[in-house]
C-alpha cells in the first residue's frame, strides 16, 4: 500500500478536490479539448498567450484524481512562462512520469515530483499527461481533439 | 436473483472451488496478492480443457481445413466442423449450416449489417436498437446509415436500466426493418425480454438480431423458442479462445444473403468473369479461419455443457445478490443498473473517487475489475457518469472474490475517502 500512498499523496488529493484555475478564465485566445477514450476523462484547456508569454491558463472538464491534479498543477506552474519554456517543461514532466527521466525535477518544477508515482502504473501515465498534451495542442493551435489512450 | 441473500448467509452448494481449480490463471498472483478476477464480462478465463484443446490441435492435429486430401487435413476439418454441431446444440438451432463461424460477436453484427443490411435496406428504412447497446451494436448501423441513408432509432431505458417497453413499441413501425438488441447489457447487467421483443418486432414486420455476447455465458439459449432471426456471440466470453464466435441465422435468410468478404473457401468456382459462391455457412467464411481457436471454442462448449446448469445459475444468482448486498452497505457507493432481472454484472460508482483511481487501488490489491465506459458511452451519459467500476462474474467466481473486492474498497476509502 506504500506505493499507493506515494501515488495518492495529500498534494494530489488536494488538487483533485480543489483544482486550481478550474473554469474558463476570460479572456483567452487559445483552447483545445483532450480526452482519454479509455476512461472517459475529458478536459478543455484555455490559455491567454500574448507576446510569446502564457499569461493565463485555465481548464474545465472531469477526470480522475491523477489527471485532475496534474491539470491543476500544470496551470499553476506554467502561468507566466514563455511559450518556449512551457513546451520545455512539458517535455521534462513527460520524462519524469514515463520514467524516462530518473532524477527529480527542480528549479520551479519540484512540485510535479508528486506525480512521479504514476511511472509504476503505465496505464495511468496517460491520465497524468492528458492536460499537458491538451495545452500543447492549444499553444500550437491544433484543431484536432487530443486523444490519449 | 433472490432478494433474500445477505452478507451473513451461507452460499448455496455448488462446487465453485472444483471449477476454479480447472483455471490455472486463477492460481496466479497479481501485485503479490492472489488474483481476484472480476472482469469476466470483458473476457472469461480459460479452463485447462480449452487450453489443452488448443495446444493439442497445434501439437498433433493441425493443417488447413476444407482443402487437403491428406488425412491430417481431413482430421482437422472434421474436428473444426464438429464445432458447428456443438454450437447448434448450445443454442438449439435447427441445422448445422445455420452456424457461421466468426471472429466474435462484433463480426457477427457487422456481417448482418454488411451482407443482409446492404442487400435489404434502403433510404428511409429503420434499424431499431436500444440505449444500452455495446458500441459494437451501434457503430455498424451508423456506418450503414451514413452510407445508405437508413435511419437508426434508439429505444430508451429507465433509471433502473430497464428497457421501456412502451417506448420500444412506439418506435416500431412499418419502416422498421431490423431490431438489433442485446440480450444482457454488458454495462448494467440488465436481462432484456428478447422473446417478447422478437414477437413485437415480427408483428411489425421487422427481423431481429440478438447480441448474445453476454447472454450465452449466463443463460440457456434456445434460438427457436426465441424465434430470433439472427443470434451472435463470442467464444472468448464463454471460456473459449479470443478471436472466435458464432453468427446464427435462419437457414432461409442466410441462403439469400450475399457474401460480405471475398476470398478462398467461400466459392464453388472462380473465373475472371464470374464467381459462384458457396452455400451458407461457407459463403460467409472467406479465408483460413481461426482453426485452433474454433476447436478450442468447441472444447469450451463441451466444458460448459458438462456443468450442472441449475447449480451454475443458482451460483451466479447468489453471487449477484451477495455482491449487491455487500456493496450496498458501503457508504457513498451507488450501484448503476438495478433492473429486477439482472445477470452477473455489478456496475458502481463511489461519490468520492473516480473509477480509474478506484481501479488502480483495487489492482494494487490483486483485484481485477473493469473501469471505464465499457464500450457503452450512451449508458454512461444516461446516468451522467463518465465511467463506472464493473465487477462481473463467471462460473469460477466465488463469495471470496466479492469479499476481496469489499476489503480492497476499504483501502480505497482510506486512501481517497
Amino acid at each position: 500500500m506504500s506505493d499507493l500512498r506515494e501515488l495518492y499523496q495529500e498534494v494530489i488529493l488536494d488538487h483533485y478536490r480543489s483544482p486550481r484555475n478550474f473554469g474558463h478564465h476570460q479572456p483567452s485566445n487559445r483552447e483545445a479539448k483532450g480526452n482519454n477514450p479509455l476512461c472517459g476523462d475529458k478536459f478543455t484547456v484555455y490559455a491567454l498567450v500574448e507576446d510569446g508569454m502564457v499569461k493565463d491558463i485555465s481548464f474545465e472538464g472531469r477526470g480522475c484524481a491523477i489527471s485532475t491534479a496534474s491539470a491543476s498543477l500544470m496551470t499553476e506552474l506554467l502561468k507566466g512562462q514563455t511559450e518556449q519554456n512551457a513546451q520545455a517543461m512539458f517535455e521534462r514532466f513527460r520524462g519524469v512520469v514515463t520514467g524516462e527521466q530518473d532524477q527529480r525535477l527542480d528549479d520551479g518544477l519540484d512540485k510535479l515530483n508528486v506525480l512521479a508515482g504514476v511511472r509504476g502504473y503505465p496505464m495511468r501515465v496517460k491520465c497524468a499527461t492528458l492536460a499537458w498534451h491538451t495545452l500543447k495542442a492549444a499553444l500550437n493551435q491544433t484543431d484536432e481533439t487530443v486523444v490519449t489512450e | 436473483m433472490t432478494d433474500t441473500a445477505s452478507p451473513t448467509e451461507t452460499a448455496p452448494r455448488f462446487d465453485a472451488a472444483a471449477i476454479r481449480d480447472q483455471f490455472p490463471i486463477l492460481g496466479t498472483r497479481s501485485h503479490g496478492k492472489p488474483l481476484t478476477f472480476l472482469d469476466s464480462a470483458a473476457s472469461a478465463q480459460k479452463p485447462q480443457a480449452v487450453i489443452d484443446a488448443v495446444a493439442e490441435t497445434y501439437a498433433f492435429q493441425y493443417a488447413n481445413v476444407h482443402r487437403g486430401v491428406y488425412e491430417l487435413s481431413e482430421r482437422t476439418s472434421a474436428a473444426f466442423e464438429a464445432v458447428r454441431g456443438k454450437a447448434r446444440g448450445l443454442i438449439n438451432a435447427a441445422h448445422d449450416n445455420e452456424i457461421v463461424f466468426t471472429s466474435g460477436a462484433t463480426e457477427g453484427i457487422n456481417l448482418v449489417a454488411q451482407s443482409w443490411g446492404r442487400a435489404n435496406l434502403g433510404p428511409g428504412d429503420e434499424v431499431l436498437i436500444t440505449e444500452m447497446e455495446h458500441h459494437s451494436n451501434i457503430v455498424p448501423w451508423q456506418l450503414l446509415r451514413d452510407e445508405m441513408g437508413i435511419t437508426l432509432k434508439v429505444a430508451p431505458f429507465d433509471d433502473h436500466g430497464v428497457l421501456i417497453m412502451e417506448a420500444f413499441e412506439k418506435l416500431l413501425s412499418e419502416r422498421t426493418k431490423l431490431v438489433s438488441v442485446t440480450q444482457i447489457s454488458n454495462a448494467l447487467g440488465t436481462v432484456l425480454p428478447v422473446r417478447e421483443i422478437t414477437a413485437m418486432a415480427h408483428a411489425a414486420g421487422a427481423l431481429v438480431l440478438v447480441d448474445g455476447a453476454q447472454g450465452v455465458p449466463h443463460l440457456a439459449i434456445d434460438v427457436r423458442a426465441l424465434d430470433c432471426d439472427f443470434y451472435t456471440f463470442s467464444g472468448h466470453k464463454l471460456y473459449g479462445p479470443s478471436g472466435t464466435g458464432v453468427l446464427y441465422g435462419k437457414a432461409d435468410l442466410l441462403a439469400h444473403m450475399p457474401p460480405w468478404k471475398g476470398g478462398g473457401d467461400m466459392i464453388t468456382s472462380v473465373t475472371f468473369e464470374k464467381t459462384e459462391f458457396a452455400a451458407p455457412p461457407m459463403r460467409f467464411e472467406a479465408g483460413t479461419p481461426n482453426i485452433a481457436g474454433i476447436i478450442g471454442m468447441g472444447a469450451a462448449m463441451d466444458w460448459v455443457a458438462g456443468l450442472d446448469q441449475g447449480g451454475l445459475a443458482a451460483h451466479e444468482d447468489d453471487l449477484l445478490a451477495y455482491g449487491a448486498a455487500c456493496l450496498s452497505e458501503i457508504p457513498g457507493l451507488r450501484i448503476i443498473g438495478t433492473a429486477p432481472d439482472k445477470a452477473a454484472v455489478i456496475s458502481f460508482v463511489l461519490n468520492y473517487a473516480h473509477p480509474h483511481d478506484i481501479g488502480t487501488v483495487l489492482d494494487n490489491q490483486g483485484v481485477a475489475v473493469r473501469t471505464g465506459h465499457h464500450c457503452a458511452q450512451p449508458v454512461m451519459e444516461h446516468f451522467d457518469v463518465a465511467a463506472t467500476v464493473r465487477a462481473s462474474f463467471g462460473a469460477y467466481s466465488s463469495r471470496d472474490d466479492i469479499d476481496a473486492l469489499v476489503n480492497a474498497l476499504e483501502i480505497v476509502r482510506e486512501l481517497l475517502g
